[in-house]
């Protein structure tokens, strides 16, 4: 079920910008299936993780309001090239994904 | 931020079978998220519940800017860039204010991430986006208005 995630991360003077997309339907529960007239079910990612060395620098939680295979970027400061990015997430349907970069 | 996604696409069936190895390794059965999430508050369609759970409105503050178009064409996906330059900033929370489910998300940070976070998110209809930053214990907001043509939650 787990779809690929991109990430990059590069350094811009002495903090590190993380850009991520994952691929996910992010469907909030509220809207109707055009064919059937049937609610389609909430099916989202409820919580992001990113850590650096293993240390957490981000800990998200999402709802349905974030749009389709969402984009998510951040910054983290006092980290240095090479160091190792991960991003993961869980959906309320317990999928889960995970990438990793080393900062460039 | 359209280039990069371009590539991603185009780069994502021959990263496919990378990504998912890597997903497959770098996965511990047992990654445990620090905050459960939090069902009542996401759940919740009425906006004063959320503002006093998220902590209140808090203090004006112009040291939070919220970066969003003036006006956005599809409610679907609606660029956002949060940057708060107050010092020891702990968490970052979104929020729709005429979103059916008002609450988009919070991003708590720690060990060096900076006040800053940038994502897509959706809009049911024109209104303020909302960030409440948490900082030092204290509660700062920020708003803008984006008027919305197609709104992007229904359908």
């Amino acid at each position: 079920m787990a779809e690929p995630m991109k990430i990059r991360a590069s350094m811009s003077g002495d903090t590190a910008d993380v850009k991520c997309l994952m691929n996910h339907p992010m469907e909030t529960g509220l809207r109707k299936d055009a064919k059937t007239g049937q609610m389609v079910p909430a099916h989202h990612i409820t919580n992001v993780m990113a850590t650096v060395n293993g240390k957490t620098v981000l800990d998200a939680q999402w709802g349905g309001g974030i749009s389709k295979n969402p984009y998510l970027a951040f910054k983290v400061k006092g980290v240095k090239k090479g160091d190792a990015v991960v991003v993961s997430w869980t959906d309320n349907k317990g999928d889960k994904n995970s990438a990793e970069a080393s900062i460039g | 931020m359209n280039l990069f996604r371009r590539n991603v696409l185009k780069g994502a069936g021959a990263a496919g079978a990378v990504s998912v190895a890597m997903a497959a390794g770098l996965l511990k059965p047992g990654t445990v998220f620090a905050a459960e999430w939090n069902k009542a508050v996401f759940d919740s369609r009425d906006l004063g519940s959320v503002m006093s759970a998220v902590g209140g409105a808090g203090a004006a503050a112009g040291d939070i800017s919220v970066k969003a178009p003036d006006i956005a064409e599809n409610g679907a996906v609606v660029p956002v860039e949060i940057t708060s330059n107050i010092a020891g900033t702990e968490s970052i929370t979104l929020i729709g204010e005429k979103n059916t489910m008002p609450m988009l998300a919070q991003f708590d940070l720690s060990n060096g991430a900076q006040g800053y976070v940038s994502t897509r998110i959706k809009m049911g209809a024109t209104s303020n986006v909302r960030a409440v930053v948490k900082a030092g214990g204290k509660m700062y907001t920020a708003a803008k208005e984006v008027k919305v043509t197609i709104g992007g939650c229904g359908g």
